[in-house]
């Protein structure tokens, strides 16, 4: 039966939450679609877990409404939601042994399957050896995924992960990145991955809502993030950018708009131009700019660093003004630049984004122009 | 050399356990004493006398049992407010939270013949005759403190998550309470009884001043008794209570290995 029931999207409506002292959620509106793969990004304090939380019943909103389809669950209790967690620090029942854990849900549902069906996922996530141990000897690995099929076998509307691998190596890390995303597309839940890592959510994302001060800042595929960033924290937030200060300077002439940063002229691509806007931000991602004079627009300046990484060399070089612009290149067999050496930096108009100069520049830490 | 350096702990082990021990060594030796004359301290003869009659003494079982039914009572009563009183403060913040803990601790601090004495005062003051509830009374009072200790201690390590994720897998509250927080607070909870039951069944100063010529105690009796002669009995009882309490522990023992061996 759980198999052909469709998956229904979860409508968060002004939704918010404030604690004594501070306002955790913003109100905010917030639509997942069923079955996707959505991922809330955003650093600690931002409120991601919180709405986390509100979503699962653990919290209630001070304001708003929570739907999954055409059910209003706002005001129903934790235990009484199709919702299941798997909490950041796991949380594993630690006086019952995995098997128990995995079927605690579904027995307390009076499932009188419950432990075959707990059997058949601790098989998906791979742990049917070690069901009758207790969690306390596993190691964190297995202990993400007996959280894991814990949760997903009450086959729920929506699955909740908290930084689920936080806790994790990096090399694990990316193990279980590939396997959640495996097990999503086998399940076929609705999974709602909170996290503070830009990369682990581009990397297992449909769709990526990033968060910032309670709000929602902006919301869209991991690619449409990266390079239409809405906001300079977006901006700074996934990945490196260099944002230079700039004015448009004209009117749009073949789909490219004149601009002018520190009395260079520059070209930018006028669809990425928010209408009627003069003192702007352009942004250039490091590995979007190139050493040498290719592109059509062109900035001088002198090497202050190289580090080689292996697949690519990073520069920092030094404008006229004193700002310093990251330049990623490709070791594809291009020359290198040493340091202290004067090159020229280029790239083509429609590689940059343009933002409202009027946004706090630092907004998420990044390279910044004075 | 090389060898005692390697058995030293060993060694030092042995000799402690051998101090601690031997008085309860000596204790059930002398239960198969036939003394003459009043007092066991003399070894005379192997007797099974004692063992055949451990009640031959008059007033000894009676005591006993005064002692086991004030014991279990003051311990079941102490073990169930005092887990309430160890969730309340360790898992809640309300006015007077750390008032309470102090007033808690307090017991533990103050003298028994002081609180013995001020319990006497306070029973005479309202008018309630001393004996077997008044010794109760007292009994829970300072048996509590140490449940609430125990089991606070256990409240403490328990991630607040648990139960949370219990919720979240559609457990109702009573029920996450059965299932999942009363089993991880059960060893706090089963230390805090054992605690409160020997405490009560040891006590001695508080109890005296609270009793009345129809309260006995089994303590009472033992002292009362060695004023004037030290029946036999008396080492059959504490050698009873001495077994009793090793199979308890290690029953206890047992069980945790085999746990573990099983989890394993």
């Amino acid at each position: 039966m759980a198999g052909t029931r469709a998956t229904e999207d979860l409508r968060l409506v002004q939704i918010s939450k404030e604690f004594e002292t501070f306002t955790a959620v913003q109100p905010m509106d917030l639509t997942v679609p069923g079955g996707s793969f959505f991922a809330l990004l955003g650093p600690s304090g931002c409120g991601k877990t919180t709405t986390l939380r509100m979503v699962a019943g653990l919290e209630a909103p001070t304001t708003g409404r929570i739907h999954i389809g055409a059910k209003d669950i706002t005001a129903t209790k934790a235990y009484q939601r199709n919702v299941n967690t798997v909490f950041q620090s796991y949380a594993l029942f630690p006086h019952m042994t995995v098997l128990e854990n995995v079927a605690f849900g579904l027995k307390r549902k009076g499932d009188s399957a419950a432990m075959t069906k707990a059997r058949q996922t601790l098989d998906l996530v791979q742990l049917e050896q070690v069901a009758t141990k207790k969690p306390a000897q596993l190691s964190g690995g297995m202990q993400q995924r007996v959280a894991l099929a814990r949760a997903i076998v009450n086959r729920p509307d929506v699955l909740l992960l908290d930084e689920p691998l936080g806790a994790l190596d990096l090399k694990l890390r990316r193990q279980m990145q590939i396997e959640l995303k495996r097990i999503q597309s086998e399940v076929g839940i609705t999974f709602i991955h909170v996290t503070h890592d830009q990369e682990e959510a581009m990397t297992m994302a449909d769709t990526i809502a990033v968060m910032n001060k309670g709000r929602i800042e902006q919301l869209g595929d991991p690619a449409t993030l990266y390079e239409k960033p809405a906001s300079t924290f977006v901006a700074n937030f996934l990945g490196q950018s260099n944002l230079l200060r700039a004015q448009i300077t004209g009117a749009a002439v073949d789909g490219v708009m004149p601009a002018s940063t520190h009395d260079h002229d520059v070209w930018v691509a006028a669809d990425r131009v928010p209408d009627g806007l003069r003192d702007v931000w352009i942004g250039v991602r490091p590995e979007k700019l190139r050493l040498g004079d290719a592109g059509r627009n062109q900035i001088k300046g002198q090497v202050t660093d190289a580090s080689f990484t292996g697949v690519a060399t990073q520069y920092l070089v030094a404008m006229p003004w004193g700002f310093e612009l990251m330049v990623v290149q490709q070791n594809d067999g291009s020359p290198r630049a040493g340091v202290g050496e004067n090159v020229t930096l280029s790239w083509d108009p429609g590689h940059e984004f343009v933002l409202d100069q009027s946004q706090a520049e630092d907004a998420g830490s990044g390279l910044v122009d004075g | 050399m090389a060898w005692f350096r390697k058995h030293l702990l060993t060694f030092a082990a042995m000799v402690t356990m051998t101090i601690l021990l031997l008085p309860n060594v000596v204790v059930a030796i002398y239960s198969f004493n036939k003394p003459n004359g009043r007092f066991n301290v003399e070894l005379v003869r192997f007797s099974l006398d004692a063992w055949k009659h451990p009640c031959g003494t008059s007033g000894i079982c009676d005591s006993l049992s005064l002692s086991l039914k004030i014991g279990l009572t003051a311990s079941l009563v102490a073990t169930i407010l005092g887990t309430m009183i160890a969730f309340a403060l360790g898992r809640h913040r309300f006015r007077g939270r750390s008032a309470t803990n102090l007033l808690i601790f307090m017991p533990m601090a103050t003298p028994e013949v002081v609180m013995g004495s001020s319990l006497l005062a306070l029973f005479l003051n309202i008018g309630m005759s001393t004996g077997s509830l008044a010794i109760l009374i007292a009994h829970i009072m300072f048996c509590l403190s140490f449940v609430v200790v125990a089991v606070k201690a256990r409240v403490a390590t328990l991630d607040p998550r648990l139960e949370e994720a219990a919720a979240d897998l559609g457990s109702r509250p009573l029920t996450t309470f059965f299932r999942v927080t009363l089993p991880l607070v059960a060893p706090g909870i089963a230390a805090g009884a054992l605690l409160a039951f020997s405490l009560s069944f040891d006590d001695y100063i508080i109890t005296n001043f609270n009793a009345s010529p129809n309260s006995i105690t089994f303590p009472m009796y033992v002292w009362g008794a060695a004023q004037r002669g030290t029946p036999v009995q008396i080492n059959v009882i504490g050698t009873i209570m001495f077994v009793v309490s090793v199979a308890f522990v290690l029953g206890g023992q047992l069980v945790s290995a085999r746990r573990a061996r099983a989890a394993s």
